[in-house]
């Protein structure tokens, strides 16, 4: 009357396809979702996916249910103290509308909103949708070359330790049959002659004795094949193959001077986020070095970078002239993809601006794959924008954007790295 | 219900009773469980026991008790809710899903336990499924033997149509039908069988023929009438409660393929139909199978008493019902429920009181089995309760009822679990499984055929209450598959209709 049947191996990822409809549904919501996540993470933390809250009404199915008002009859169990026509005081309205004995699956919960993770590779995929890094491909192979070693074949000299035994013995085992193969047929023959001279009745004393000889000088010559020889031994072999690099460093340049209050370091700090992340999305191991200045430039780590307050006046050349420095130590440009990205509020002594615009165009451009800054202020600009828009005309891979408030950002970073199509062609 | 331990008379060796399940150890139980079963008449399809992980089951979750499902959003974000309130431990999984089907599909867990393996075996296997077999509701409304046909077939035309006209195209179209489901339904109407064979013999035709139907209907060639003020005809003559049938077969400008999709949204609401309605029954009359068939065993020795003693506990886990005031009351339990009418016709059967005797002297003191049995097949959860709630079971579960009026700023104690209050309670209590009480009363009342094609619908409040919000979001959804303007109206005074909804929205009236 019954089968069992164990569905246990079958695959368990039958509602795949419906949470992707899901995603998909959601899109905007999610992303929306993802763009305001980006707040909360600090700049290396990408290893997580994302929680990702969406408002219950926008996903509600609605159908067709009874409301408030009217007359309600409900049963209850467990009564403990009343009597027919005791009276007791409404509760008072609640905000969700759970009141009515029909709704109860669809409005009662009230307004939770409904979250979920989605794992990082669809975090970072929402997040990037239709970004692409600028001067990848150009760049690519002609600069970035790095040997990585790879397995190619086998050959037969090589050293001790690359000896492969497999290979090696299984070249033994053939040039041994190869070079005994007519010895042991003729070895066989002389048996059988000899297995028959022996079986017949008469003797033949002379032949046995050559033939036994001849068996005899047979065996020894086999025997001599020897076992192994330097002839049969094969060494596995290694090419090295040119790869392009994986290895980026991401450079963040802030002003910390007075003028930089921590609202302003909060927005460039989003900034820096989406720059690795997205890097990341790309590179392998990403290196992140913090530059802060103020009159003088120094390397700091995060928390110092973003949180501790300084004061005094501005020269934005001398934080460009670190990262020349910290760029020629370090990060050779041949092996490191370098990454620059500066934030400041504008402010800048207005005899350095030039020389900013002098450094960036001779020493830092050419050896950065791209630069970018953005000027967070609700003022005018100043003379560093100035040299900076110049720079910009003659540059492909540095771009300057001016961003005002903290929804401004995302936005300005998707117009940064749009795909663009028509280079492309 | 304390189960005693008899004297074990006969030598028989009991099963094992190891934690750990193994196929051999499920093959035994079920054997013995299909013994038992058939000694108490338990006429059920052939049971398909299918052992699942939990992963499994929340796919079997999202699926809505479909084994096969066509595919859309709303089945992912069941299953993406699921997994969270499972992974973040607010919820534990069924111990296992059965499906109305023949043969009758069940899941079990992997992780259930072995006394847990035979309790969801006589639960589901024999329980659920001999009540899908023998109810009148099912019987009528389902046809277990071709579901999962229907079903693969549903899949695989929606499947087809997405590739054909886009996934957005069938998921708008499946969208507005959701919204709609619950009006898939004539209530009054026997319906007609679902059976795969004839479905795609007749498919194919019925998109051509359909198609002519509603071109005849909204021919626009003009007539030659005099007075045009006038309506002709009504149409439709009478209302219609059914929505999705009236969309599927009049809406003028659907095109086959959706009217198609309409149809198996349709079909799937009437396979569900019955199992919203015996809620209490089911689940009552699979808890006690699975508690009278287990016990049986055990007055056989057959199962040890470790093996009891887990059983015992899960049993009582799910039959508890919690008091009004406790914090974890969420209403009464269908399995608290349903489990104590059925061991409560069975005494009254067996041990009548002088009030059972007032009460039910039909069947105070008749054979149990047939009683029971009788009870299964011809109910559905009100008329269940209104049937066989007994004074003693009203006692039991102290219930009492509130009545909230909005015009008062009270609310008022109507009855409780006295002899004034016990058939009140019994009434009330029925009407709260009435499913025409519980879900909107809607119908169509008129198109307008011949003028501009707008559609309405008449709501019928049921004891004053409103239409509830989401109303006009529901409309949006029936004029996508409508095309044309809809609105809701309502009875305010006596011939007054006022417009409650409607879609798109004026702002004229």
């Amino acid at each position: 009357m019954a089968n069992f049947i164990d569905r246990r191996l079958n695959s368990k990822n039958k509602s795949t396809v419906n949470r992707q409809r899901f995603l998909r549904r959601y899109k905007n919501q999610i992303k929306k979702s993802v763009a305001d996540a980006i707040n909360q993470r600090g700049v290396t933390d990408i290893d997580s996916g994302e929680n990702i809250i969406i408002p219950k009404k926008d996903l509600s199915e609605p159908v067709f249910h009874q409301g408030s008002g009217g007359i309600h009859d409900k049963i209850h169990p467990g009564n403990d103290k009343f009597s027919p026509g005791d009276r007791i005081a409404k509760p008072p309205k609640q905000q969700g509308q759970g009141s009515g004995q029909g709704d109860a699956s669809n409005s009662g919960e009230g307004e939770d909103d409904f979250t979920f993770s989605i794992s990082k590779e669809e975090y970072l995929n929402l997040l990037f949708e239709d970004l692409e890094l600028p001067n990848l491909e150009k760049n690519q192979l002609d600069k970035l070359i790095e040997y990585k070693t790879v397995r190619s074949g086998f050959c037969a000299e090589g050293v001790p330790s690359n000896i492969d035994i497999v290979k090696s013995l299984q070249g033994s085992i053939a040039r041994r049959i190869a070079m005994t193969s007519s010895k042991r047929k003729q070895l066989k023959a002389y048996q059988e002659t000899l297995t028959a001279l022996n079986q017949d009745k008469h003797d033949h004393i002379n032949e046995e004795r050559e033939l036994k000889n001849k068996i005899a000088e047979l065996e020894t010559k086999i025997a001599k094949v020897p076992f192994i020889d330097t002839f049969d031994l094969r060494f596995r072999n290694f090419a090295k193959q040119a790869v392009p690099t994986s290895k980026a460093v991401m450079f963040c340049l802030m002003d910390v001077s007075g003028s930089m209050d921590q609202a302003t370091k909060e927005m460039a700090k989003r900034f820096y986020i989406l720059l690795y992340l997205f890097l990341s999305r790309t590179y392998k191991n990403i290196d992140v070095v913090y530059i802060r200045h103020h009159t003088q430039a120094k390397e700091v780590d995060e928390q110092e970078f973003f949180y501790s307050q300084e004061t005094g006046g501005t020269i934005a050349s001398s934080a460009l002239e670190l990262m020349n420095k910290i760029i020629n130590e370090r990060y050779n440009d041949n092996q490191w993809n370098i990454y620059g990205a500066q934030a400041s509020d504008g402010d800048n002594w207005a005899d350095d601006s030039p020389h900013c615009k002098s450094l960036l165009e001779n020493k830092i451009l050419p050896k950065t794959r791209y630069f970018s800054y953005i000027e967070i202020t609700q003022r005018a600009h100043q003379t560093l924008w100035q040299q900076y828009q110049q720079v910009k005309e003659s540059h492909s891979n540095f771009t300057s954007v001016h961003i005002k408030e903290v929804s401004d950002i995302y936005p300005v970073f998707r117009e940064l790295f749009k795909k663009n199509t028509k280079s492309a062609a | 219900m304390v189960t005693t331990a008899k004297k074990k008379t006969n030598k028989t060796t009991p099963l094992d009773d190891c934690p750990d399940w193994t196929f051999k150890l499920l093959a035994q139980y079920q054997t013995e469980i299909a013994r038992v079963a058939k000694h108490y008449r338990l006429d059920t399809y052939t049971n398909q026991i299918e052992v699942i992980t939990a992963e499994q089951m929340m796919d079997a979750y999202a699926g809505v008790g479909m084994p096969i499902g066509y595919n859309h959003w709303t089945f992912g974000k069941k299953f993406i809710q699921t997994e969270q309130t499972y992974k973040r431990g607010q919820m534990g999984l069924a111990y296992e899903i059965v499906i109305n089907s023949s043969p009758c599909i069940s899941y079990l867990m992997e992780e259930n336990t072995m006394p847990m393996q035979a309790l969801v075996m006589a639960h589901a296997c024999y329980g659920h499924n001999s009540f899908f077999k023998g109810n009148y509701l099912f019987k009528s409304w389902t046809d277990a033997s071709s579901i999962i046909d229907y079903l693969l077939f549903a899949k695989n035309y929606i499947a087809k149509c997405e590739l054909r006209y886009g996934i957005d195209e069938v998921e708008a179209t499946l969208d507005a039908c959701h919204a709609l489901m619950n009006h898939g339904v004539d209530r009054y109407k026997r319906p007609q069988k679902i059976s795969l064979d004839e479905e795609l013999k007749r498919q194919t035709e019925r998109e051509e023929y359909l198609q002519s139907q509603v071109n005849t209907l909204w021919r626009t060639v003009p007539n030659n009438n005099e007075n045009k003020n006038e309506k002709q005809y009504n149409f439709p003559s009478e209302p219609q409660e059914n929505i999705l049938y009236f969309i599927e077969k009049n809406a003028p400008l659907l095109k086959s393929w959706q009217r198609e999709i309409v149809r198996i949204v349709r079909k799937i609401s009437q396979y569900f139909y019955p199992q919203k309605q015996t809620q209490v029954m089911n689940e009552g009359w699979a808890c006690f199978w699975h508690y009278t068939l287990l016990n049986h065993l055990y007055d056989e020795g057959l199962v040890t008493d470790k093996f009891m003693l887990e059983f015992l506990h899960s049993h009582t886990n799910v039959v508890a019902q919690q008091e009004y005031n406790s914090k974890y009351y969420s209403g009464i339990n269908p399995y608290a429920l349903g489990f104590n009418m059925f061991i409560d016709i069975r005494r009254i059967c067996e041990n009548p009181t002088e009030e059972d005797k007032a009460y039910f002297p039909d069947i105070a003191g008749s054979n149990w089995l047939d009683t029971l049995h009788f009870a299964m097949e011809n109910f559905k959860d009100e008329s269940f309760i209104s049937q066989y709630l007994s004074p003693k079971l009203i006692r039991d579960f102290k219930l009492f009822q509130i009545h909230d009026d909005e015009h008062n700023n009270y609310l008022e104690i109507a009855a409780i679990h006295n002899e004034q209050g016990y058939k009140k309670i019994r009434q009330k209590l029925a009407e709260q499984y009435n499913l025409s009480n519980l879900e909107v009363n809607i119908q169509i009342i008129d198109a307008d055929i011949e003028g501009n094609r707008s559609l309405t619908l008449l709501y019928t409040p049921h004891n004053n209450i409103e239409l509830g919000e989401s109303k006009t979001e529901v409309l949006k959804h029936l004029h996508y598959l409508w095309k044309f303007d809809v609105k809701i109206i309502q009875e305010k005074e006596a011939g007054q209709y006022k417009t409650i909804a409607q879609c798109p929205e004026k702002t004229d009236e």
